[in-house]
C-alpha cells in the first residue's frame, strides 16, 4: 500500500492533523500535530524568556508605589510616574539623574575610548611585526587578562588612595605622595584620586587595556595582508601603511572593540562601588544596586523597575545594533571573565 | 669615499629603524600598563606579605605600623585563620567550580536543544521566536541579577506569587512563602559534600539559566546552519530516526563550535562577580560565595588589605589552572576538527 491511499483511508480529522504546515519549499513536511507540538514548546520557552521582562515592564509602568501583592505580567496601565520620579530624584541623596547619567557615560565611553587608542598600535605590532621578545611581551599582556577585575582591586585601591591633594590649613597645599604637610599637621584632603571618577577610570583601564590589545590583535589578524604588501611595493613606509591602509580598514573592528568596552564598563560595578564614596560621583549601576534588596527598604518597586529599564536600554540597543559583529568579538576575547 | 659610505649609513639607519619600529608601536600600551597594570600586580604581591589595614592607608607601604608577616596571610587563608566568620577556602573553591560547571552543564544542552527546535524547517513564527530568545543576551547581567533578586523576594517576589497562583489552581489556599535567598538548610543535603547548597544556589541557577542558555543557542544556531542538509536526507533515506540523526549528525558536527562556547561560559560563570554579588551577596552565611566575591568582601567591607592581596594571588593561580585546562580542551577540539 502506498502512502497516498493510506491517507485517503483515514477520516477527515486525521487528514487535517497530518497536513503539511511547512511553507518552505523543498523542506521536509511538518504535519499539523507536529507543528502544534513545536509551537507549544517554543511558546513555553518564549514565556520563560518574557517572564522577568514582562514583570519588570508591568512594574515600571504602574503608578502603584506599594510593593506588588499579586503577580501581574501584563501592564494594567501606562503610567510614567515611576520614570518621572526616577528622573527627578533617583536616590535619597541630593544628586540629579543627569549627574548619574553623565558619570556613567564619562566612565564607560572614556574607558572604552582611551583603552582603544592606547591599545591599537600595540595590537598592530603584535599582529604584523616579527621582533625579538614578541612571545614574551605577548604573554606579559596576557597575564593581567587571567586576573578577574576584582583581583586587581586591592593594589589599585591602595595606589590611587596615595594620590591626594591636601590643604594643610596655612594656605599651603601638598601633593601626596610626593609632599606631605608639615610635621604634626594632618591636613584636610581636598582631592583623593581614589575617590574620583578619574581614579576609577584609570583603575578600569588597567584591566580594559590588555583586553583591548588582545582583542584587537585577534581582529587585525583577520585582515588580509595583501593590501599592506601592495602598499609596501608602492613605496609606503611602515607608518604610512599603518595609518593610511590598516587603520581605515580596521575601523569596524575598532568600533566593535570600543562598543564592547562601553557595554562592559557601563555596567561596571565592583571598582566604582569600592572606590567612590561621594554620592555625586555615583554611577547608574551603583544606584540600581542601592535600589535592590536590603538597601531598598524605602524604594517603591515601580521606581526600581523603571531604573532597571533605564540602565538596560543603552546596552540592549548597542548590542542589538551590533549583534552580528559582537558574537565574533566575544569568542575572540573569550578568556576575560 | 664619502659617496660610498653615505648610502651605507642610510641603509643602516633604515635597518635600525625597522628593528626598533615594533617597539615604538608597543610603547604607548606598555608605558600605560607598566604604571597601572604591572606595577599594581607587583604591589599586590608585596602587600600580600604584610598586615596592611585601614590605619596604614595614609602612608601606604611606608606606614610605621605596617608589619611584614611573611606567608601568614596565605597560611591563614588556607587554614581558615582569617578573622572572618563562615569562611573555608576549599569550600568556597569547590563551590566556585561546582557553580561554573553545573551552569555550563545546564546551559549548553538546553541551548543546543532549543537551537535545534528553532531550526526546524517550516516552524511558524520562527523569526519572532528568534528575536525573543536573543533578549537575555542583550540585557546587562547586573540588571538581570537585581531583577531576579526582587523576583525571589520572600514576601513580594514574583516567584512566590507565581507558585501561590499555581497552588491555588490545585486547590491550596495558603500563600507560598519560600525563603529563597535566606533559607540555609540545603534541600538536597548530600549533593556537595564540602559544603551546603542552600536554596539560594538553586535560585541563582534558575536566574543564571535564564541568562545563560540564549548565548549557547546563538552559537549553536550558527553551527547548525553550516551543516549540509543532504546529510539529514541521506540519513532519513537510510531509516535513521530524528533522535538518531540528532545524536549521530548534529551533535558531532556542532561540537567544535560548542566546546569553545562552553569554555567561555565556564570562565564567565566562574568569575560572575556582579551576578552573585547582586543576587545573594554570597549569603546566606557565605554559602554561595565565589572566590571573586569573597576577595571583594575582604577589601570593601572587612578592609583586610593584606589578606585580600594574598587572596587575589590565589585567585590568579586558580585562574591560571582553569585557563591551562580550558585551553587544553579547546586545543584538543581544534586538532579534532582538523583531523
Amino acid at each position: 500500500m502506498s502512502t497516498i491511499t493510506k491517507t485517503q483511508d483515514k477520516n477527515i480529522i486525521a487528514r487535517f492533523l497530518t497536513m503539511n504546515t511547512s511553507k518552505e519549499a523543498g523542506g521536509r513536511d511538518v504535519p499539523l500535530w507536529r507543528q502544534i507540538l513545536l509551537q507549544l514548546l517554543t511558546l513555553i520557552i518564549a514565556a520563560e524568556v518574557m517572564f522577568p521582562i514582562m514583570y519588570i515592564i508591568t512594574l515600571a509602568f504602574s503608578s502603584k508605589t506599594t510593593r506588588p501583592s499579586a503577580l501581574e505580567l501584563i501592564p494594567q496601565e501606562l503610567s510614567l510616574t515611576a520614570f518621572q520620579q526616577v528622573l527627578d530624584r533617583p536616590t535619597a541623596n541630593p544628586v540629579t539623574f543627569t549627574q548619574l547619567l553623565t558619570n556613567s557615560f564619562l566612565l564607560s565611553v572614556g574607558v572604552g575610548l582611551v583603552s582603544l587608542l592606547v591599545a591599537v598600535t600595540a595590537a598592530y605590532a603584535f599582529s604584523r611585526f616579527k621582533f625579538k621578545m614578541r612571545q614574551v611581551l605577548m604573554v606579559l599582556v596576557f597575564i593581567p587578562l587571567l586576573m578577574p577585575a576584582v583581583g586587581l582591586a586591592t593594589p589599585l585601591y591602595l595606589l590611587m588612595n596615595s594620590f591626594r591633594v591636601m590643604d594643610c590649613g596655612n594656605g599651603a597645599t601638598a601633593l601626596s605622595p610626593l609632599m606631605s604637610c608639615a610635621e604634626g599637621a594632618a591636613g584636610k584632603v581636598v582631592f583623593n584620586l581614589r575617590d574620583s571618577l578619574l581614579g576609577v577610570g584609570i583603575a578600569m583601564i588597567a584591566g580594559a587595556l590588555p583586553f583591548a590589545v588582545w582583542n584587537l590583535k585577534g581582529y587585525l589578524d583577520t585582515i588580509p595582508a595583501e593590501l599592506e604588501e601592495a602598499g609596501a611595493i608602492d613605496g609606503a613606509n611602515p607608518n604610512q601603511i599603518f595609518f593610511l591602509i590598516v587603520l581605515p580598514l580596521a575601523i569596524p573592528q575598532l568600533a566593535v572593540t570600543f562598543f564592547l568596552g562601553f557595554i562592559g564598563h557601563w555596567q561596571e560595578f565592583a571598582l566604582s562601588w569600592l572606590f567612590l564614596s561621594k554620592p555625586e560621583s555615583y554611577t547608574l549601576a551603583m544606584t540600581l544596586y542601592n535600589m535592590t534588596g536590603q538597601y531598598a527598604n524605602a524604594i517603591p518597586w515601580n521606581r526600581f523597575a523603571a531604573m532597571a529599564i533605564i540602565v538596560a536600554l543603552p546596552v540592549a540597543i548597542t548590542y542589538l545594533a551590533l549583534q552580528k559583529y559582537i558574537a565574533g568579538g566575544l569568542t575572540t576575547g573569550a578568556v576575560k571573565g | 669615499m664619502a659617496t660610498v659610505t653615505a648610502p651605507m649609513t642610510n641603509k643602516r639607519r633604515t635597518d635600525l629603524r625597522k628593528a626598533i619600529l615594533p617597539y615604538l608601536y608597543l610603547v604607548p600600551a606598555f608605558a600605560v600598563m607598566a604604571v597601572i597594570t604591572f606595577y599594581p600586580l607587583i604591589y599586590q604581591l608585596i602587600v600580600s606579605f604584610t598586615d596592611f589595614q585601614t590605619k596604614d592607608l595614609r602612608f601606604g607601604l611606608a606606614s610605621p605600623e605596617l608589619n611584614f608577616i611573611g606567608l601568614k596571610n596565605y597560611i591563614d587563608i588556607l587554614t581558615g585563620g582569617l578573622p572572618v566568620q563562615n569562611f573555608e577556602f576549599f569550600r568556597v573553591l569547590v563551590f566556585n567550580f561546582w557553580w561554573a560547571l553545573t551552569n555550563v552543564m545546564v546551559h549548553v544542552p538546553a541551548g543546543v536543544v532549543i537551537a535545534v527546535l528553532l531550526n526546524t524547517q517550516g516552524l511558524w513564527f520562527r523569526k519572532i521566536y528568534r528575536a525573543i530568545y536573543i533578549l537575555p543576551v542583550v540585557i546587562p547581567p547586573i540588571v538581570v541579577a537585581t531583577v531576579w533578586r526582587n523576583i525571589f523576594d520572600e514576601q513580594y517576589g514574583a516567584m512566590n506569587q507565581f507558585l501561590t497562583a499555581v497552588a491555588q489552581f490545585f486547590g491550596s489556599a495558603d500563600p507560598v512563602h519560600i525563603r529563597w535567598l535566606t533559607e540555609f538548610t540545603p534541600p538536597i543535603p548530600w549533593l556537595l559534600p564540602t559544603g551546603p547548597l542552600p536554596l539560594a544556589y538553586y535560585a541563582m541557577m534558575i536566574a543564571n539559566f535564564w541568562l545563560g542558555w540564549p548565548f549557547m543557542t546563538v552559537v549553536a544556531t550558527g553551527a547548525l546552519q553550516s551543516i549540509p542538509k543532504d546529510l539529514y536526507e541521506a540519513a532519513s533515506i537510510d531509516g535513521a530516526t530524528g533522535f538518531q540523526q540528532f545524536w549521530n549528525i548534529t551533535v558531532p558536527l556542532i561540537r567544535p563550535a560548542m566546546i569553545p562556547a562552553a569554555v567561555y561560559g565556564f570562565t564567565t560563570s566562574f568569575n560572575l562577580f556582579a551576578f552573585v554579588f547582586f543576587m545573594t551577596g554570597g549569603g546566606p552565611a557565605r554559602s554561595t560565595e565565589i572566590l571573586v566575591t569573597f576577595a571583594y568582601d575582604l577589601v570593601r567591607n572587612l578592609r583586610l588589605f593584606g589578606a585580600a592581596a594574598a587572596f587575589s594571588v590565589f585567585i590568579f593561580f586558580v585562574a591560571l589552572v582553569v585557563f591551562l585546562i580550558t585551553n587544553r580542551v579547546t586545543r584538543a577540539t581544534e586538532s579534532f576538527t582538523e583531523a
